[in-house]
């Protein structure tokens, strides 16, 4: 099977005007990601505040310009691509986001923001429009009757359905989710996620899911890959990452997270060492030696690189089976 | 155990957009010293809106107690003067907010901030209260307590920033902690570590403990009992073992399933469907006039729609309010 997207050694730098001395100052907020993702494959992106996920995704949708690498859509590389080259192949990736309210106008109708892509890409006429409108409503769960209101009559549930339907309008073959849940109640976080599983299988979508709550992204990606301080320290099948986590760091974040299950209670927690260090200094070496329980010197001194271990993920460890 | 905190019937009144509704109910429970209480809700089940009423801190006079008392140590903290909850809040009463800057001045040093408590509650000098903010803190282990007295709130990582936070809550040696979502605004690594020390500390000073939360997995790793909030009520209330294992109210049950939670290997609910809850949280202001929850509950019949059930034994230390509890199917 082709790839739908395949990035290669993305990059994102950002300069910061300098302190005090005046001088700038350049932080890797993305380095050297690579991944792909197939057609109708979930990939999730996780990892803690900070650690570029989110930039990995804004960047794949062209929100933000790459600093290097590339990224190509169905075998065309949009890593540069002009606006109005990319206009065409926008219609095939769509973003949503966490905050609905930041992304859907407050005094369009609803019906309006469903249709605006169908009418900037130049679905003719107003009925074809309407129907295929209402046709996308149905399909997120929203009543017709609903169409007519603007986004403040709407729950923060049915406003990330609206998003919802409007990034499903031009039928794409990716969709980039950056914590589409995380503002959500729980009970309606499940019919959001499920919500999104149905039209997955119904159209046969791709997800890049970036989130930080790993067991939403458990529940819906086929593959997973954990990003720290800007680079991926290990990907690979979300089972064989959960529940064989090769990269310390990935042992640390699965042992960090609370479960539902009281008898852990009165049980010692694995309490992860230290902070995430700043992005503007990290540390030499690999980046998570200074919290590492198994670094060595070698870890100070070489960064260590993707490669596939003893569970069939690839994990960037010295010390990984 | 006798309670050290008791909640009677408090009712919390709002008065918005023209509208005048209770935001929290006819709401009971108590709380022994060392216990800690889990009051767990969705957004607008009055969680919060509980935790602002206990402290007398509800923004009057757009919310108000209008019903109930507040038991603490022989005092009803509902009736009480000004003065006389100004010497109980940081003082015998500690707050763990969710968002650190809500308890910190960021324009002053953070030690001289736990400092000033001391000296304004314990009567302690100068030199006194500098030594015993650097004991506390070491003890919610702030690396280089010494050196990090003298830091500004925005010198410090966000979860140094709750550890300075719990610092204050504690300082007093309170007899009551409440803490409102206090790792939410934090990364799991971070979230892990505060809970740590949270649990530890909370232990060793044994406080009658609230603590208000969304997430039902910082609930089974923290608390002792568990009350389930919804539309202003408590629907339901047990130990937390118990509530995991046998949950009474649909409600309940369903929030227990939607959970998409990190699980075991070879669990069957990997990549299963996660459980909905049906429709949303209904407006304080439009509620059902039975069961509030009766419009998205799947065991809902005639009765539900008609009339409310207040909260009842359902077996020893368990109530819920319910009329078709789960019982022992779970």
């Amino acid at each position: 099977m082709t790839n739908l997207l395949e990035v290669c050694n993305l990059a994102k730098r950002f300069t910061i005007a300098g302190g005090l001395a005046g001088k700038t100052r350049t932080v890797h907020a993305v380095d050297d990601v690579t991944f792909s993702i197939a057609p109708g494959e979930t990939l999730g992106l996780v990892g803690e505040s900070g650690c570029g996920k989110s930039t990995v995704g804004k960047m794949i949708v062209r929100l933000l310009e790459p600093s290097d690498g590339k990224i190509l859509l169905e075998g065309t590389d949009i890593t540069h691509i002009s606006h109005r080259r990319m206009r065409p192949l926008r219609r095939r990736v769509q973003m949503i986001f966490q905050d609905p309210n930041g992304s859907l106008d407050p005094r369009q109708r609803a019906q309006d923001i469903v249709a605006e892509p169908l009418l900037v890409n130049g679905m003719r006429g107003a009925a074809r429009r309407r129907e295929r409108v209402a046709d996308l409503f149905e399909k997120v769960g929203l009543r017709p009757d609903q169409m007519r209101n603007v986004p403040s009559k709407f729950s923060g549930g049915q406003r990330q359905r609206l998003a919802i339907a409007r990034a499903l309008a031009l039928n794409p073959a990716l969709i980039v989710a950056d914590e589409p849940v995380s503002a959500l109640d729980v009970s309606i976080q499940a019919q959001v996620v499920n919500l999104m599983s149905d039209i997955q299988r119904e159209f046969g979508l791709a997800y890049l899911f970036v989130a930080h709550d790993l067991g939403v992204v458990q529940h819906i990606s086929d593959r997973v890959a954990v990003m720290y301080l800007g680079r991926i320290v290990e990907i690979g099948d979300t089972a064989r990452v959960y529940h064989q986590p090769s990269h310390p760091y990935t042992r640390t974040l699965m042992d960090a997270v609370p479960r539902p299950d009281p008898s852990r209670r009165h049980r010692a927690l694995k309490v992860p060492r230290g902070e995430v260090p700043s992005p503007l200094d990290p540390p030499s070496g690999c980046a998570f030696h200074p919290r590492c329980p198994i670094a060595t010197d070698v870890c100070h001194r070489e960064r260590p690189l993707l490669r596939r271990v003893a569970s069939g993920a690839e994990a960037a460890c010295h010390h990984a089976d | 155990m006798t309670p050290l905190l008791s909640i009677q019937d408090l009712t919390v009144e709002l008065s918005a957009r023209d509208r005048i509704f209770d935001a929290v109910s006819d709401l009971s429970f108590t709380v022994a010293r060392g216990e800690v209480l889990a009051l767990v809700g969705e957004s607008g089940s009055g969680k919060s809106m509980t935790a602002l009423a206990i402290m007398r801190l509800l923004p009057e006079p757009v919310a108000r107690i209008s019903k109930g008392r507040i038991l603490f140590d022989e005092l009803d903290l509902a009736a009480a003067s000004e003065a006389s909850l100004r010497s109980i809040r940081g003082n015998r009463i500690g707050l763990i907010f969710q968002e650190p800057m809500t308890s910190l001045n960021p324009s002053m040093r953070v030690g001289p901030q736990v400092a000033e408590a001391l000296r304004l509650h314990k009567g302690l000098d100068a030199a006194a209260a500098r030594r015993r903010v650097e004991e506390i803190f070491e003890q919610v282990r702030i690396p280089d307590p010494k050196r990090r007295f003298d830091d500004y709130p925005h010198q410090m990582s966000g979860g140094m920033r709750q550890r300075v936070v719990i610092a204050l809550a504690l300082a007093c040696d309170p007899d009551v902690l409440i803490a409102d979502e206090p790792t939410t605004a934090l990364d799991v690594t971070t979230q892990a570590q505060i809970l740590e020390t949270f649990r530890d500390l909370q232990a060793a000073v044994g406080a009658a403990t609230i603590l208000i939360t969304h997430d039902l997995a910082v609930v089974a790793e923290t608390a002792d009992r568990v009350a389930v909030m919804y539309a202003g009520r408590i629907v339901e209330e047990t130990t937390t073992e118990k509530l995991f294992a046998e949950p009474q109210h649909p409600y309940t049950h369903g929030l227990l399933g939607s959970i998409p939670h990190v699980a075991e290997a070879g669990s069957a609910t990997e990549r299963d469907r996660l459980t909905e809850i049906p429709g949303t949280v209904p407006a304080l202001w439009a509620l059902p006039k039975g069961c509030a929850f009766a419009p998205r509950c799947p065991r809902a019949r005639q009765r539900c729609e008609s009339e409310r059930p207040e909260l009842a034994d359902m077996a020893p230390k368990h109530r819920a309010a319910c009329w078709y509890p789960m019982g022992g199917a779970g």
